[in-house]
């Protein structure tokens, strides 16, 4: 057997900081999403509580905190960050090892609203959009998990194949809104 | 062109696929011309037309919407995993 290498999705690409932007890699120890079975919605949420003391996530938001979080993942489906999956919970929902699945990155700043601004059809300012409040939407033609995680902080998922392109996008719009905020002076 | 999705919220076009109108299955033992008009005849009305979106982009959900051709407007959405567009199984 070869020795294989592993490479994480933004090996080489990561970390970046720009004016007083930051971009960097995070790296969760286990990534599973978890789709309830029909009528096992208030069961799953309890075991999950039980299991991780985190609850299902409602559609548009997150629960839990860095190290062990839930972000809503789309119709009837949440990612769980962090903790590996507790085996109880395939009795109410079909689990999906998401690992390798995914680029998770970090964009934190005080301008990195400007930043997803160019590059996301939502409105992510912080009136309407909130600490562990998340979305599914379009970030540069990929189709992207963002979720709230500071005041200054987003983490930004798509999926791992494309993680040279979403690092490519913020990186130019990170330049830009740089640029920008010095010719302003 | 904004759609309202029954789970985000209104969103903008460009995260959506349209697949065509919103048709309700006949059963699998219809009768041949029943079939024949699900796959091939269409009205092309100047008002009000059903049709399946896709959320691609967001949350993956198919959704009937309700729009109007002529003006544009978008009228209603659900979604269509409520709208019982299956027929009899």
């Amino acid at each position: 057997m070869a020795e294989l290498i592993a490479l994480t999705p933004c090996d080489g690409l990561l970390p970046l900081t720009i004016g007083r932007l930051s971009l960097t890699e995070d790296l969760p120890a286990a990534m599973t999403s978890i789709a309830p079975y029909a009528g096992q919605d208030m069961a799953l949420s309890t075991a999950l509580q039980a299991a991780h003391g985190i609850g299902f996530p409602a559609i548009n938001r997150s629960t839990g905190k860095a190290g062990s979080r839930a972000i809503w993942f789309g119709q009837g489906m949440a990612l769980l960050q962090g903790p590996v999956a507790a085996p109880v919970l395939a009795e109410f929902a079909a689990l999906t090892d998401q690992g390798d699945a995914w680029a998770v990155v970090r964009l934190e700043g005080r301008d990195a609203e400007d930043v997803l601004a160019r590059l996301v059809p939502v409105d992510l300012r912080r009136q309407s959009f909130e600490l562990g409040h998340t979305v599914r939407t379009e970030l540069a033609h990929m189709m992207a998990s963002i979720t709230r995680i500071g005041p200054d902080m987003f983490q930004v998922l798509v999926f791992r194949s494309m993680a040279r392109s979403l690092v490519h996008d913020l990186k130019v719009a990170m330049a830009a809104v740089t640029a920008r905020r010095a010719g302003l002076g | 062109m904004r759609i309202n999705c029954p789970n985000c919220g209104e969103r903008d076009r460009r995260e959506f696929y349209v697949k065509g109108a919103a048709l309700a299955r006949p059963a699998a033992a219809a009768a041949l011309e029943a079939w024949h008009d699900h796959v091939n005849l269409r009205d092309n009305p100047a008002g009000e037309l059903h049709e399946l979106w896709y959320h691609e982009m967001g949350c993956g959900a198919w959704i009937d919407v309700c729009r109007n051709v002529v003006s544009h407007a978008v009228l209603s959405t659900a979604l269509a995993s409520a709208a019982d567009l299956g027929g009899a199984r």
